[in-house]
């Protein structure tokens, strides 16, 4: 069962995400990949992830194809124009790649190449327009495809945005993703299942699948240079610690994450977790959680 | 109005150093408002230059001149005679004024003191903000009179992104994410339902921009060619 009929079939749906390196080492990646198959119905495969350059998502994406792996190819608008975004998302197609995720992609100045353009030609919402546009056999222009793709469009929604009209105009340009087309999201990290709770209340009338972010903390170090520097996402006090104290950071990371996926199966539709390097550990996570 | 900066003395020394006349010519329009390129900063620079080249040995004549507007043929005009008993004329005006300068006065070089750096505003703490892109298809209007194209550093205008932290933006700590201070406008304004509606496909625009004003070029000849 793929990604899309694994959301259409009502079940708890659980994705993971890997992160291409910088070089054209992928054995890495593909071992982490292998790990976790089993246990997940999609794997993200990011797309230069805080703007630093690496190897790209779609070749990743199509390895994964390859073996078997239904990968979310994440897409930003950083660094490419509409022309370059659309011969992609044909690019991937042809190579089997079947959902997308549409993001606007994290400033160039906050990379290894801070100096570089950005392009930014289209957004999130626009980016979701021109896949809808190709699904339906028409480019941008209004031109005609021979060949239309039949992509699975999803977007990115900060729950955690962290003054009111910040994540109020979360919820407005959620409301935008799902008129340009699309059909489930993906969450920054969340570790307050009280405040997710409230926002997942307040998006309901969307009807459309949320996968709560789930990112494995590493140390307590980690969890605070997050708070500090990482928007959306908030570690509470008592988790620090508990990273802070616990002997075996490993166990407690798994802890804590299973705990938070637990708790989001009466909340949303699904997780995504985000192991950052740990993916190994997904498989152990789900076990603990009861997936 | 459009902003520049002087740029570094040393380099406006270097470009000048082969010539003897120099013509440090202000402009009395933007760049003097925001202290650039006005009659005190040519006094001042031309001041400099001046002793600067006396004190390596090298004496240079340098003479000063404010137009009220650069970017006018007919205020270049003005200054074309006595321009032409200069080896060089050193433009504090904006880019644009640079540009008019050595399109009016073909026979000497023009130099630019400044940097152009953007269209802003002045606030009362004496920064001047860029606040208008020249994108050519305003929407201040849905906006509260606040330009996300030019505000915001990713220039998205159906939304913020998701990376401001506590009303900053992620690009620019200093500065506030602009997509909060349009939300808190429209609110005021009661007009948030504006944002629901903010989508748009932005066009880009080809350079060079012409606007063309049909009842002036009528009366006159057309631009001449190179």
């Amino acid at each position: 069962m793929g990604f899309r009929e694994a959301l259409s079939s009502g079940k708890f749906v659980i994705t993971a995400e890997v992160g291409p390196v910088k070089g054209t080492e992928t054995e890495g990646l593909l071992e982490d990949a292998e790990l976790i198959k089993e246990k997940v119905d999609a794997v993200n495969v990011t797309d230069l992830q805080s703007s630093v350059m690496r190897l790209g998502s779609m070749a990743v994406c199509h390895l994964l194809v390859d073996r078997g792996i239904d990968p979310v190819f994440q897409l930003t608008c950083r660094d490419r124009n509409r022309l370059a975004l659309q011969s992609d998302l044909l690019s991937a197609w042809v190579l089997g790649i079947r959902n997308v995720l549409a993001l606007t992609g994290d400033h160039p100045t906050l990379g290894d190449h801070p100096d570089a353009m950005p392009v930014f030609d289209l957004d999130s919402v626009s980016l979701l327009r021109a896949i809808s546009r190709l699904n339906e056999g028409f480019d941008l222009a209004g031109n005609q495809l021979k060949g239309a793709p039949a992509f699975f469009p999803g977007a990115v929604v900060n729950p955690g945005a962290d003054t009111e009209a910040a994540l109020e105009m979360q919820i407005i340009k959620m409301g935008k993703k799902i008129e340009a087309g699309a059909k489930f999201f993906q969450t920054q990290g969340i570790y307050d299942l009280d405040l997710f709770e409230k926002f997942m209340k307040r998006v309901e009338g969307f009807n459309t699948p949320v996968l709560g972010g789930i990112i494995l903390l590493k140390s307590a170090g980690m969890a605070r240079f997050m708070n500090k520097n990482v928007a959306g996402v908030f570690v509470p006090e008592p988790l620090i610690k508990e990273m802070e104290e616990t002997k075996d950071k490993v166990k407690t990371s798994v802890k804590i994450a299973a705990e938070l996926v637990k708790g989001m199966k009466d909340l949303c539709q699904g997780v995504h977790i985000m192991a950052i390097g740990w993916e190994k550990r997904v498989p152990m996570v789900l076990d603990e959680a009861g997936l | 109005m459009v902003i520049a900066e002087i740029k570094p003395f040393e380099e406006i020394k270097n470009l000048l150093k082969k010539y003897k006349k120099i013509l440090v010519a202000g402009c009395g329009s933007c760049v003097t408002v925001c202290l650039s390129g006005g009659k005190k900063q040519v006094e001042l620079l031309a001041s400099a230059l001046r002793t600067a080249r006396k004190i390596e040995g090298d004496d240079a004549v340098v003479g000063e001149k404010v137009i009220p507007r650069q970017c006018e043929p007919k205020f270049v005009d003005q200054i074309k005679d006595e321009a032409s008993q200069y080896d060089a004329i050193l433009s504090m005006g904006c880019g644009a004024g640079v540009q008019e300068i050595a399109d009016r006065i073909e026979n000497i070089p023009v130099l630019p003191a400044l940097n152009t750096t953007f269209i802003g505003m002045a606030d009362e703490q004496g920064q001047y903000l860029e606040v208008c892109a020249a994108c050519g298809d305003c929407i201040l209007s849905m906006t509260g009179g606040i330009c996300p194209v030019t505000r915001c550093a990713k220039g998205l205008i159906s939304g913020p992104c998701g990376g401001s932290q506590g009303g900053l933006c992620e690009v620019s700590k200093n500065n506030p994410c602009v997509w909060q201070m349009i939300y808190a406008r429209l609110t005021k304004l009661n007009m948030l339902h504006l944002l629901k509606g903010m989508y748009r496909q932005q066009t880009r625009t080809v350079h060079p921009r012409k606007m063309v004003r049909e009842e002036l070029t009528s009366k006159k000849e057309p631009t001449k060619g190179v």
